[in-house]
């Protein structure tokens, strides 16, 4: 039954083991599906390259589905996993923030330690920008401690709030999935480019 | 012919599934998806604390960020997960013949001009990262893979503003 650290099925301990090796593959497969190039990663924002969007929506759902179904099966308690609290207007203001560094930098925090990890000189300096943004974070806390803590509405389902049933709302965002990755195949036709 | 093969990126619905299935195992061995910001941010509460202990101390961030992390601040489960990112990333790129010291960039823009704009971009990442309590690893992809609302809102912030601001730095990328 998991979540196996939870349950004390697992020490403390081999839970942060377990942490590096599951860093291992989300390292390997994100290096092997062409994330640690930023010129790949941005062609998602000018349609030559939707490599992005394929990946990162067949992964939310693959994980979306699997945690369903260990739910059904009893194999994952789901009540314990941890959920994400939405502060609406910190998260509004933190994507868009991110959007803006993402499109600048062509990298995500995760990504960029891949290009770093292969020699990407200029992954390692957006990770030096990236200590740099914590840090002012940081530093400045009382600037942005309002806007913080703004729009707490605790940690509700998305489900929830569309007052749909989980299932159905999976059913959905498939849909969309499916949508999207049409979308995607039809960009890449239409906006392509060969050597990058 | 097989060294080629090897060279060449999985079929990206093949590594999202793959993804998927590391996300997966992340909650059903640590109930909490994967992530990437907080390793960040844990490097540097350890780095204020040591070179700035009074300072530290006197702060309720680093003070927070403390006490919920019971012992050393690099002792969390993502800071363990990152080394494995660098472990992982460097055989995968081994593997495939992608280990090389370079600037990657446009033909179009200058070495220099990248780094400045690979600097910034992870300025404002980090930043924002601290807004949204996660970055695309934490907040969007493993929060949309638990269904949080927190999660689907920042991600279609991140992607929705990337988008709305292509245009302005297209120069960077075509």
């Amino acid at each position: 039954m998991g979540p196996l650290s939870f349950y004390e099925i697992i020490s403390e301990n081999t839970n942060l083991l377990l942490a590096f090796v599951i860093g291992i593959g989300f390292g390997f497969v994100l290096e092997n599906s062409g994330f640690s190039t930023s010129r790949k990663l941005a062609g998602m924002f000018y349609g030559y390259d939707t490599t992005v969007l394929k990946v990162f929506f067949t992964a939310a759902i693959t994980a979306m589905l699997g945690m369903i179904l260990f739910g059904l099966f009893g194999w994952l308690d789901l009540s314990v996993v941890y959920v994400n609290p939405t502060f609406i207007w910190s998260a509004i203001a933190g994507g868009i923030i991110m959007g803006a560094g993402f499109i600048m930098g062509g990298f995500c925090p995760g990504t960029s330690f891949c290009g770093a990890a292969i020699g990407k000189l200029d992954a390692m300096v957006f990770i030096g920008g990236l200590f740099i943004g914590v840090l002012i974070f940081t530093e400045g806390y009382p600037l942005f401690e309002k806007l913080y803590l703004s729009g707490n509405i605790g940690a509700p389902y998305i489900y929830d709030t569309l007052g749909m049933s989980r299932g159905a709302f999976a059913l959905m965002l498939i849909i969309i999935a499916l949508a999207a990755f049409w979308g995607a195949e039809w960009a890449e036709k239409k906006f392509p480019r060969d050597e990058y | 012919m097989e060294k080629d093969r090897s060279r060449k990126y999985w079929n990206p619905y093949f590594g999202g599934v793959m993804l998927g299935l590391v996300l997966l195992a992340a909650n059903f061995v640590a109930g909490r998806g994967l992530g990437s910001s907080g390793a960040v941010k844990s490097a540097v509460v350890a780095a204020v604390e040591s070179i700035a202990p009074a300072h530290a101390d006197a702060s309720p961030v680093y003070k927070e960020f403390s006490e919920s992390h019971q012992g050393h601040p690099m002792k969390s489960w993502l800071v363990f997960e990152m080394v494995g990112v660098l472990v992982g990333a460097f055989l995968s790129g081994a593997w495939a013949g992608r280990l090389k010291f370079r600037v990657e960039h446009s033909p179009k823009i200058t070495s220099r001009r990248r780094l400045i704009f690979a600097g910034l971009g992870g300025i404002f990442f980090g930043l924002g990262s601290q807004l949204g309590r996660g970055c695309t690893s934490g907040a969007a992809l493993s929060g949309m893979a638990v269904l949080s609302l927190g999660g689907f809102i920042t991600m279609i912030f991140i992607f929705g503003t990337a988008f709305a601001l292509a245009y302005f730095f297209r120069k960077l990328w075509i």
